[in-house]
């Protein structure tokens, strides 16, 4: 991950932000999406910054609503749910992929990299995949919308992604329905979709939650192969760190809309520098704990995306808020602070403070 | 999937037989329980003072005197193959389908109504078209814009048009296009063969004013079926493909979103073949609707018993179309 928070003014670049050249394959700058509702201004994304480089992945890790998944349907300009919503939904900041800005892009522009560069795998490919066409259909359907060639060509080609993502027999299955394969099979036939136009970026949206314990390793696995193979930039978003944990380069944790922690993977999960994120591995369940152990929850529900809590969003849920003395976690929104290398932070408490508590009182029970 | 049509047929064979057995039923066994002797019964057949020997001759010659099975036997068998009546003298033959003969002007049921299908069907058809046409269009285009001006007003012409009855429509159309400004002049029906332009005139506003009433249902379905295919995740797919809107809008939307309406459109068509009641009154249409009007004010009950069987064929027989239809375009149904 670049470091991004100082190039607002970096040196040497008089030229205004908007108009900066991107240095990374992907970067996404102060995106936010908000939806005006009856109840008020839902902001689901509120100011997010990160980079992505090719053939690296990044892990987005949160609660539900805490953002994630709008931040990728954004990227992949999926965010207008339907034509309703079009009018309604408000983006801002910059969207940057191999050196086009996306947010300020015709949608069909937007239209015509989706698929092609940029593809998606979505949680549950049951849902995800059209009831009444063959998977076959639909494989092709994908590769004919960026590639003009005959269906038979296309076919093949799709035959070939099937077998590549391990479906036994993919000249027979490509003529079966959704309904007819199992789960696991399934969202390998989503992802010989998602890689049928061989994308830069691929953005798996939560890809193993809807399989089976035992496929899941399996899809990880495959999903980390085809990276390889394809040098392509991936994004997974999950809510499960265990799933990002041997996957991920670097790790992206999200609250309330809101980047908290994000920084190189390990150095996030060795070293975890906010308190939201020693509640994530708290929760995690592992294998080489002991198992009389609880796991400890995080306690309290997600933060209205409405009504955010002012200061810290973390705050009315977090155990350390009045470790801070001058009340600033309850006043002062947190800003990612950076605490070495390209590891940053949004918390209040000092280094030292967190330091200690990580050592003392959160490492010791994981 | 052949398998499956196989099925599909025998079961529907086995109901029309139910609603035969039911039918015929109803109205042979329903008179004797309301106590008409079969004297009394074969006495319709008969003019006005029928003697003793007459009544006789009658029920020997159509088996009134057999039990009700019997009957109902003899019923089936003669669709099938026909039957012979000795009337008097002179030998009768009821020919195949035979549903046997009115009591009032003592002409074949059968030959009677296969006179007036082609006016049903023409009236059934055309308007079929014309309801599933508009309706599914205004339909779709109210669910891309919920909320919007047209959805508002195409909405509310839809509501109007489920809640005016067809008699009043039907006469304020009459009033209007052939009234006050004669554009369809009152003609009576024309064979679609014998002059094309003719007979698509003269059923231009029964055609109308049964689809309104139709296609206002059909743009309520489908904007509800759109709207909730819409937002369901294979659409985010299609779009995540990188389709054109109109792509996803039509081949993975309206394609989902059509399923039930084809079960309702197999309905509301078999019903209406098997006689569009009121449409035929407004506007003098003599079809299969007139002539079971005409049956029932005159009591007359083969007549009634052949139209409602038809009726009864017609439902069966659409509904078993749409089966196939539904099986063809959700292949999930195929396992069940």
């Amino acid at each position: 991950m670049t470091d991004l928070d100082k190039s607002g003014a970096a040196p040497g670049e008089p030229t205004p932000a908007a108009a900066r050249p991107p240095s990374a394959f992907l970067e996404v700058r102060d995106l936010k999406v908000h939806f005006p509702t009856d109840d008020g201004i839902v902001k689901s994304v509120d100011g997010l910054t990160f980079s992505l480089e090719k053939g690296k992945t990044l892990g987005i890790v949160g609660e539900s609503g805490s953002g994630k998944s709008v931040t990728s349907l954004a990227v992949m300009g999926l965010h207008r749910a339907s034509r309703q919503q079009r009018s309604k939904v408000s983006m801002s900041g910059e969207i940057w992929l191999d050196g086009k800005e996306l947010v300020s892009a015709d949608p069909d522009e937007v239209r015509r990299l989706r698929g092609r560069e940029m593809a998606m795998i979505f949680q549950d490919p049951l849902s995800a995949l059209h009831p009444y066409y063959t998977v076959g259909q639909q494989i092709v359907e994908a590769y004919r919308v960026h590639h003009d060639v005959d269906k038979k060509t296309a076919r093949r080609r799709a035959i070939e992604m099937l077998d590549r993502v391990g479906i036994p027999q993919p000249d027979k299955r490509v003529d079966d329905h959704p309904h007819q394969f199992s789960g696991g099979m399934r969202q390998r036939a989503m992802i010989a979709m998602a890689l049928v136009n061989n994308p830069e970026l691929l953005i798996a949206d939560e890809p193993t939650t809807a399989l089976d314990v035992t496929v899941q390793a399996q899809i990880l696995d495959l999903i980390r192969d085809l990276q390889k193979e394809f040098g392509s930039a991936v994004i997974i978003i999950t809510h499960d760190l265990g799933v990002v944990a041997e996957l991920a380069d670097d790790l992206l944790v999200m609250y309330g809309g809101r980047c908290v922690e994000r920084g190189p993977a390990e150095r996030v999960f060795y070293a975890p520098q906010h308190p939201y994120t020693w509640g994530l591995l708290g929760s995690m369940p592992r294998i080489d704990r002991d198992q009389t152990d609880r796991l400890i929850p995080v306690k309290g529900s997600p933060p209205s995306l409405i009504n955010v809590p002012s200061g810290c969003a973390f705050n009315p849920r977090c155990p350390y808020a009045d470790v801070p003395k001058d009340n600033a976690t309850r006043t002062v929104r947190p800003e990612l602070r950076q605490v070495d290398g390209g590891h940053y932070s949004a918390c209040h408490m000092s280094q030292e403070e967190r330091e200690r508590i990580w050592t003392e009182e959160i490492a010791p029970k994981l | 999937m052949f398998s499956y049509i196989i099925r599909r047929l025998i079961s529907a064979v086995i109901l029309l037989l139910i609603v035969s057995a039911v039918t015929f039923g109803i109205f042979f066994l329903l008179p004797k329980l309301a106590g008409q002797s079969t004297d009394q019964l074969a006495q319709q057949y008969i003019g006005k003072a029928p003697t003793p020997a007459d009544i006789a001759a009658v029920k020997k010659n159509l088996g009134l005197d057999k039990p009700v099975y019997e009957q109902y036997w003899d019923f089936l068998k003669g669709i099938f193959v026909g039957v012979d009546y000795k009337f008097g003298p002179e030998a009768a033959k009821c020919h195949v389908p035979c549903f046997g003969y009115s009591f009032k002007t003592h002409i074949e049921v059968w030959p009677e109504i296969q006179s007036r299908l082609p006016v049903t069907l023409s009236l059934a058809a055309g308007a079929a078209v014309l309801w599933v046409v508009s309706g599914v269009a205004t339909g779709v285009l109210s669910a891309l814009r919920p909320g919007s001006l047209f959805d508002r007003m195409a909405m509310g012409v839809a509501l109007a048009g489920v809640s005016l009855p067809m008699f009043f429509t039907g006469a304020l159309a009459l009033a209007l296009f052939t009234y006050q400004w004669p554009i369809f002049e009152r003609s009576d029906y024309v064979p679609l063969m014998e002059d094309p332009f003719l007979w698509a005139r003269t059923l231009v506003l029964p055609w109308v004013t049964l689809a309104f009433l139709y296609s206002a249902l059909y743009a309520r379905l489908t904007r509800a079926g759109m709207l909730e295919t819409l937002s369901e995740d294979y659409i985010r797919t299609a779009r995540a493909k990188g389709l054109r809107e109109r792509k996803v809008v039509v081949r993975h939307g309206l394609r989902a979103a059509l399923t039930p309406i084809i079960t309702v459109f197999g309905m509301d068509l078999g019903l209406l073949l098997g006689g569009a009641l009121i449409t035929e009154q407004v506007f003098s249409l003599k079809g299969v609707g007139a002539f079971a009007v005409e049956a029932i004010n005159a009591n007359d009950l083969p007549n009634i018993l052949g139209v409602t069987l038809l009726a009864a064929f017609f439902i069966v027989l659409c509904n078993l179309v749409v089966d196939v239809l539904y099986a063809s375009v959700d292949p999930r149904v195929r396992l069940s």
